[in-house]
């Protein structure tokens, strides 16, 4: 086990920068979510530290040792793919030891960590299978099997629920989990979903165009987005972004976002905002969680108005619902009894109190 | 009344079921078609062999039908197989076919494996240039090889030419660059992943390609294999050229020189020795087909 570092790491093929210069430390035993939209450079940065690619400038370190030249073998790492990837004329057994193989261990102690890490996928049964004869979700344990046995420094996963269906997805996701909190190895795991990265990691990294946007823990990221990117891609549906600008009234600070609609900001908001020049291009940031239905007892800071709304999605256990704000497509979450249909006048609740401002022209979260 | 409906839209339903299937069943019909004409057009040469073959001489020019034998003898295969010389040409052909196909796919299995996998530089314009190699006529070539041997007879006293093992520096020639084009090929359709794993398990690329690359691309290696045997089996030209004494000779020009004298045709030992110089490629294919057609990448990643 160790800690892992990145230091001002770019990489380049010919012309382009995939990677652009990003600093990251991993400490021991933490479970690290690599996420962003394809091509933000997330695959590369972990092809990086197994040692697939070689990097173009800047240092990775491993246990503290910087290991830029040093081959994937001599690593100590461990790495699952986005498509498994076992070897196909191997039994799942011999798919798992052989790495012990390759650096001859004991026969004893090889058979003594299959066993052990098949018990632990649950793949027990299938030990002399060959792989063409598992499902999707019995191959992903195998190729787990093959890193869990290694026993690495560093778990590497590449996307590696992709291929799976969305219900072995969730499941899958938890047997990771699980599988960490017995191994405790430092892992570092890539994925475009958002979910996932919430899910498993202990912190997100969320990279975009070779950068790293943001690094933090899962709430974090979620209720103190740093930029517009973060607060776009972190959060299903996506956080709603209204142009709007401030404006003083009787003493008051106020958000405008159309002609017809401005609401007073709560104290603690109007305190935080109110050096900002007025006449900055802003934008409210609003998660849909803070779009709800009208009712009669409502907090301070909580606004209310009057909408049509266009569509309607009914998800069970919320209703989605979306309507225009001068142009700009807003999407907010109704209790499934509030009534709310397609084409149909709706009173709503704006809950600015968890309300984000942000610069139209730098995205930054102000 | 609900009756009558269904009596009229069963008719209805049924004829455009039927038409769907008719056309399959037509597809189908003009497919046997097609492949019986190919079956006859192919087969037809070796029956015809075959049937002269178990005629005798006196038989074979007196004017019968062609296509019957009214007196069938094994006289010609006898006489054959009991040939030392026919036996000589055979151990020949086999030797130096048996060598080449070793020695091909000792130089083409790694080189194919460099090429498709050790990206270094040049080698995309290798691959494409060890292709563009085997597009070389063996005829445009054998002159110069012939002379090329003939001074390294003459420099260094080592005599290649009109002896057998000769064969074994010009085969390769063919088969090597087929050879290595296969198996880049079969190479290049292994996931990348695979050996990155192998790599990150800690193998080192003869590892890789010896305990992944190998038995995943066994179909590959098999079908070069065949090919390489193939060639080197039925190759005319260059041992024509190169070897004169009998005792040095193959069986593709043995047969050719030793029965055909002047302008006498022994046809029956000619079809006889053809025939059982086409039985070792053909067991060869019988046996390694299976493997040929098992698909072992199954299972290797999700596709």
């Amino acid at each position: 086990m160790a800690d892992v570092s990145l230091r001002k790491v770019v990489k380049r093929y010919d012309d382009v920068e995939a990677v652009r210069g990003i600093d990251l430390d991993i400490a021991d035993h933490e479970f690290i979510v690599l996420v962003g939209p394809s091509g933000c450079g997330k695959s590369t940065t972990l092809r990086m530290i197994a040692g697939l690619e070689d990097i173009s400038d800047g240092d990775i370190m491993i246990g503290g040792d910087i290991v830029n030249d040093v081959p994937p073998k001599d690593r100590d790492i461990a790495m699952v793919f986005q498509n498994y990837a076992l070897y196909p004329h191997m039994t799942v057994a011999e798919n798992m030891s052989f790495g012990l193989r390759l650096k001859h261990y004991p026969k004893a102690e090889i058979k003594a960590r299959v066993t052990e890490a098949a018990r632990l996928l649950d793949i027990t049964d299938l030990i002399d299978r060959k792989p063409k004869q598992l499902s999707g979700g019995q191959r992903q344990r195998v190729a787990m099997g093959r890193a869990i046995v290694r026993n690495p420094k560093v778990f590497l996963f590449d996307e590696p629920l992709s291929n799976l269906d969305a219900k072995l997805r969730v499941q899958m996701r938890i047997e990771i989990k699980k599988v960490h909190q017995k191994v405790r190895t430092t892992t570092v795991y890539v994925t475009h979903d958002q979910v996932e990265a919430m899910t498993l990691a202990d912190r997100v990294v969320v990279m975009n165009k070779g950068k790293i946007e943001q690094i933090g823990t899962p709430n974090e990221l979620y209720h103190k987005p740093a930029t517009r990117f973060v607060a776009g891609f972190i959060g299903s549906p996506a956080m709603n972004f209204i142009p709007c600008r401030l404006e003083d009234v009787g003493g008051t600070l106020q958000i405008r976002l159309t002609d017809r609609l401005a609401f007073p900001l709560p104290p603690a908001r109007a305190a935080r905002y109110n050096a900002l020049p007025r006449t900055d291009k802003l934008l409210l940031g609003l998660r849909p969680e803070h779009l709800t239905e009208w009712h009669a007892h409502l907090a301070p800071g909580v606004e209310t108005f009057d909408t049509v709304l266009d569509v309607t999605e009914p998800m069970g256990m919320e209703t989605l619902v979306y309507f225009g704000l001068e142009g700009t497509p807003v999407c907010g979450r109704v209790d499934p009894n509030a009534g709310a249909k397609d084409g149909a006048p709706m009173r709503l609740a704006m809950d600015l109190n968890n309300m984000h401002l942000l610069n139209e022209e730098t995205g930054v979260v102000l | 009344m609900s009756t009558m409906t269904i009596d009229k839209a069963g008719p209805r339903r049924n004829v455009k079921y039927g038409s769907m299937s008719r056309d399959r069943a037509w597809a189908l019909r003009w497919s046997y078609f097609f492949l019986v004409l190919f079956a006859i057009f192919s087969l037809t040469p070796p029956l015809y062999m075959l049937i002269t073959s178990l005629k005798s001489s006196a038989e074979i020019s007196a004017a019968t039908n062609p296509w019957w034998v009214f007196h069938p003898t094994l006289d010609n295969y006898a006489e054959l197989l009991t040939s030392n010389q026919f036996l000589r040409f055979f151990w020949n052909s086999a030797w130096v076919s048996i060598i080449v196909v070793t020695l091909t796919m000792l130089i083409s299995v790694p080189a194919a494996f460099a090429l498709a996998r050790m990206k270094f530089w040049g080698s995309a314009t290798l691959a494409t240039g060890v292709f563009l190699t085997y597009l070389v006529p063996d005829s445009l070539l054998f002159i110069p090889l012939f002379k090329m041997f003939a001074l390294i007879g003459d420099w260094t006293g080592v005599q290649l030419i009109n002896r057998w093992y000769v064969l074994l520096f010009i085969y390769p020639t063919l088969t090597v660059p087929f050879c290595t084009w296969i198996m880049i090929g079969y190479f290049a359709s292994i996931p990348k992943e695979l050996d990155e794993a192998a790599i990150i398990d800690g193998a080192s690329w003869f590892q890789t390609l010896t305990r992944i690359f190998i038995p995943v691309a066994l179909p590959g290696l098999i079908a070069a294999t065949i090919f390489a045997f193939t060639v080197s089996w039925a190759q005319f030209l260059y041992p024509l050229v190169f070897t004169t004494s009998t005792d040095q000779l193959v069986l593709p020009v043995g047969i050719i020189t030793t029965l055909i004298k002047g302008d006498v045709f022994n046809w029956g030992q000619i079809m006889t020795g053809a025939l059982l110089g086409a039985a070792p490629p053909l067991i060869i294919y019988a046996f390694l087909m299976d493997y040929y057609i098992a698909g072992l990448t199954a299972g290797a990643t999700k596709g």
